[in-house]
């Protein structure tokens, strides 16, 4: 009995030293990936065209859910609001409810399954298919030449799709509000602004999305870099991105959300 | 996919990004109607704020000409000591009446301020001496229960 004791606490630390090492391994990794962009930057064009393959490529999915969660927004924060006789406060839910929250967040996730799962992919199969040794075998970095550029494309269109997808879903409220229902273009716009801040409020989801790049770009190019080289391996990886990306992005959203919006 | 394709869809992506950042700040917040360039500050005491928070509006005659900056609470006197700060452009009179309004029924509460007849204007820092403070709800209806309670018997 006291020896199945010691094997399951053992199995409990060989395991979070596993997961230790693997986040010891990360930051050294990030590390380097901040280290070597600076040559990455020199040829510019391939952090542009990674902004190409995550940013716009990534537009129509962000366009449209953010249309749609607008869209539901305004239909259901109607509902409730009207109970109260208070239709025209609609333009401060939604736009207070996109701008702080859901459009970092939603984005993020999107963001993280659309384009974060194809970096991990096309990362690790440049690992399984022996591409990222044959570069070192060159003298070409792969962090400067493949990671850096995919990391920096993740984190310049990240904060850019967050605005996007705020626009279009206040854009959507406005539709359903306004268009629609018939709730006072006049009153929803002004209390909006009479209640949005630039800085507590737009710029807070700005920094946020800005953060949530960060992370959600690093665990793409760090779970490909770190992938088993096989297609299960890879597959796995791929999984964990998005896994891991999703999590890290609600956790961190807890975390700056009490952080920035404490007392307001 | 040629590069100068590439670049002009990176580009437009950019672009419609900072568009919709400014549409954020611009019609969405507050950014072109809220900051004003210079400002000075004004302090009133009141018996009771109400629900006024800092950043809230200072509106006189309707129009917003400041906002709040600090509430605090005045342990020697207990009342709140409520800091604002007003536009540069405009002055106001020393007898100016400071008083704690809703706006529409249950709507956010600001300070408002009716310009009295003196010739001398309030400065930077000065205190506002006449003030009156917001009207709470339930005070209210249960004076008007009260009212009712006591001059009810006699009519029947």
């Amino acid at each position: 009995m006291a020896r199945r004791i010691l094997e399951v606490v053992a199995g409990l630390g060989h395991r979070v030293n596993e997961k230790l090492q693997r986040m010891g391994f990360a930051a050294r990794f990030f590390v380097m990936l901040l280290v070597y962009s600076g040559q990455s930057f020199r040829r510019l064009h391939l952090t542009i065209r990674e902004v190409y393959f995550s940013g716009v490529l990534s537009l129509l999915i962000i366009l449209v859910s953010g249309l749609f969660v607008g869209l539901v927004l305004g239909l259901q924060g109607y509902e409730t609001l009207q109970r109260y006789g208070s239709s025209e406060a609609l333009g401060i839910l939604v736009a207070l409810s996109l701008t702080r929250e859901l459009g970092p967040v939603v984005a993020g996730l999107l963001f993280a399954s659309r384009a974060g799962s194809s970096i991990t992919a096309e990362i690790g199969l440049m690992k399984a298919t022996e591409q990222l040794k044959a570069m070192d075998m060159m003298a070409v970095n792969p962090i400067a030449r493949v990671v850096a550029p995919r990391f920096w494309g993740g984190v310049i269109s990240m904060p850019l799709l967050a605005a996007m997808f705020s626009a279009m879903g206040i854009f959507g409220g406005y539709l359903i509000g306004v268009v629609f229902i018939g709730v006072d273009e006049g009153a929803f716009w002004s209390q909006m602004q009479a209640s949005v801040d630039f800085r507590n409020d737009v710029w807070n989801g700005v920094i946020k999305s800005f953060v949530f790049g960060v992370a959600v770009s690093l665990i793409a190019v760090f779970e490909g870099y770190d992938s088993v080289p096989t297609a299960e391996g890879v597959s796995r990886a791929i999984t964990r991105t998005v896994v891991n990306s999703a999590l890290a992005i609600l956790a961190l959203d807890f975390v700056l959300t009490s952080f920035m919006f404490r007392g307001l | 996919m040629n590069r100068k394709l590439l670049d002009l869809w990176v580009g437009v992506f950019v672009v419609i990004g900072i568009a919709a950042l400014l549409f954020l700040a611009l019609k969405v917040g507050n950014l072109s109607a809220s900051n004003f360039l210079e400002t000075y500050p004004l302090t009133a005491k009141f018996d009771n704020i109400g629900g006024l928070k800092v950043r809230g509006p200072v509106k006189s005659a309707g129009v917003v000409v400041g906002r709040v900056s600090d509430v605090r609470f005045d342990p020697q006197t207990y009342e709140a000591v409520v800091t604002f700060n007003i536009d540069a452009r405009y002055k106001f009179p020393k007898d100016t009446f400071a008083s704690i309004l809703t706006a529409g029924l249950l709507g956010e509460q600001y300070i408002g301020l009716d310009a009295g007849g003196d010739e001398k204007m309030l400065k930077s820092g000065d205190v506002i001496a006449k003030t009156q403070s917001a009207v709470v709800l339930e005070k209210l209806i249960s004076q008007f229960l009260f009212s009712k309670a006591s001059e009810g018997p006699e009519k029947k």
